[in-house]
């Protein structure tokens, strides 16, 4: 059977170039950076290197990037780390109802730490509105929090408008740009943020591995003690391969973006409008300000896990925001918040686009899903044909 | 994640369907995950001699629904009622431990079926 993988939102292969460059990290330039002697060296301008193109790539410098485990630990530092620093002068943090919950659930920690939070909702697309950023900002302020896209529904937030309102306040504005980076322009100075968090499985880099963009002048309290790597924002022996394979991985996505964007927004179009066709189906996001590669949508009746099953079967691999699928039994918390009811969000199914897909692979897609649909309709007690 | 006796309830499901003239419908929701699931049953002196469910749920709420059909027709209504969700489990070669709540779904629908028959009998005996 013909496998066909669309959750690229969850993870992304290792691209072969990147692989390669990776490898002689493992074992012949083994060294630790932080080593004098030359496999030290060797490793240490590897990591500058790196360093290097990944600040050239974000718009930034060298300085103001650090190197994380990935895109949680990249949330977690730039949120605990300026509520930390910065709680000398306020303890009030914004953040919006649809961010992922290496953001959400932080600053809910935060919040039973004594910090105060407003979760600002969003608009039936998944879009935070600037002015009620602006509206929320209060005196004691600190950082505000909200994502560049959505991973589940692919809607794209206004951030450099955000950014604009949130540097006249003066408080910090971190966005995640986990879904982003690889996909849009992510130029750090056009998009006014203070702190921007990458992850680089999601772009055919390694797992475990991320950037965290940290404007010069914000202070940030550390996560990890115990080092002077990473200026003292972090500490532990770099991971010099997985460094490497994101540098290499964000220069190659970058490069390639606006082309391979141009043939994943149109496979994305066609599989909304094929699914579309079946009925009582509704289409999540915004169609607009949508990310190229993302497809969410909701079947009346059905519940995703059963559908997930169906799918695999024919080996499609997608995911779904239904309560049966996530380990703590709730629905997406983004669908949820979108005005969406428990019961249509367990029809949800999300179809990620990447690069090994094809328009071969969308025709599989739309042959097959209709049936799924149908079948387990036929067994449901909701439905009444 | 699951058994291969649960992937099979679940792409082949027995007894899926209504019964237009059941003498029992049950039917209850999940609190934990909000899924529902209706039962229907045919009761002849006293056995059940038809059952069919519908599901909406996940893969174990599915499977469990069909197993729980294979495992009470041809039972009396006492026997029927003492068929315990970790029954079904174990029938189905057992289920991951965050699903064992959807096999009690499947129990609780088959008790609320048999519920409504004794109610729909006491009525036309009286
Ligand atoms: S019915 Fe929701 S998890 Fe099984």
């Amino acid at each position: 059977m013909n496998r066909i993988y669309m959750d690229h939102a969850a993870t992304t292969p290792v691209r072969p170039e990147v692989l390669e460059a990776m490898l002689p990290y493992f074992n012949t330039e083994f060294g630790n950076p932080s080593s004098v002697y030359s496999w030290g060296r060797s490793a240490r301008k590897a990591l500058d290197s790196a360093r290097d193109l990944v600040a050239e790539l974000l718009g930034a410098s060298a300085s103001e990037i650090v190197f994380t485990a990935g895109g949680s630990e990249g949330a977690n530092m730039a949120v605990k780390g300026v509520a930390w620093a910065d709680q000398g002068r306020g303890k009030h943090i914004i953040t919006s109802a649809i961010e992922h919950h290496a953001v959400l659930d932080t600053v809910l920690w935060l919040e039973k730490q004594g910090f105060e939070v407003t979760v600002l909702p969003v608009d039936e697309f998944g879009s935070v509105s600037p002015a009620q950023v602006r509206e929320a900002l209060r005196p004691d302020t600190i950082l505000v929090s909200i994502m560049h896209a959505n991973n589940e529904v692919g809607t794209i937030q206004p951030i450099s408008e955000i950014g604009a309102i949130v540097r006249e306040h003066g408080a910090k504005f971190h966005t995640d740009a986990v879904q982003t980076a690889g996909v849009l322009e992510l130029d750090v100075q056009a998009l006014n943020v203070d702190l921007l968090s990458i992850s680089a499985h999601k772009f055919y880099g390694p797992k475990g591995v991320g950037a965290l963009y940290v404007r010069k002048g914000v202070r940030l309290h550390p996560l990890v003690h115990g080092g002077a790597q990473e200026k003292g924002r972090r500490a532990g022996t770099e991971n010099t391969a997985g460094i490497v394979g994101m540098a290499k991985a964000l220069e190659l996505a970058q490069a390639e973006r606006v082309d391979e964007n141009a043939r994943l927004t149109k496979m994305r179009d066609r599989l909304i409008q094929g699914l579309q066709k079946i009925p009582h189906t509704r289409v999540n996001g915004s169609l607009e300000q949508r990310l190229p590669n993302n497809v969410n949508v909701c079947f009346e009746f059905i519940e995703g896990e059963s559908m997930l099953l169906n799918l695999d079967l024919r080996g499609i691999a997608a995911s779904s925001g239904s309560a049966c699928t996530s380990g703590s039994l709730d629905p997406s918390h983004v669908l949820l918040a979108m005005g969406l009811s428990h019961e249509i969000a367990h029809g949800s199914l999300r179809l990620t686009l990447g690069r090994d897909n094809t328009e071969a692979d969308v025709d599989v897609v739309l042959q097959e899903v209709p049936g799924i649909v149908e079948r387990l309709r036929a067994m449901s007690p909701l439905y009444q044909g | 994640m699951y058994s291969d006796k649960v992937m099979d309830h679940f792409t082949n499901p027995r007894n899926v369907g209504e019964i237009p003239d059941a003498d029992g419908v049950g039917e209850v929701g999940n609190a934990r995950c909000g899924d529902i699931m209706k039962l229907w049953i045919k009761v002849e002196n006293n056995v059940i001699t038809d059952i069919k469910f519908k599901t909406f749920g996940c893969g174990a709420a599915i499977a469990t629904s069909s197993m729980i059909t294979e495992l009470a027709i041809g039972k009396t209504v006492e026997e029927a009622e003492q068929i315990t969700n970790s029954q079904v489990a174990e029938a189905l070669e057992g289920l991951p431990p965050v699903k064992m709540h959807c096999s009690n779904l499947a129990a609780e629908a088959l008790e609320a079926a048999i519920e409504d028959y004794r109610k729909r009998t006491a009525n036309t005996a009286s």
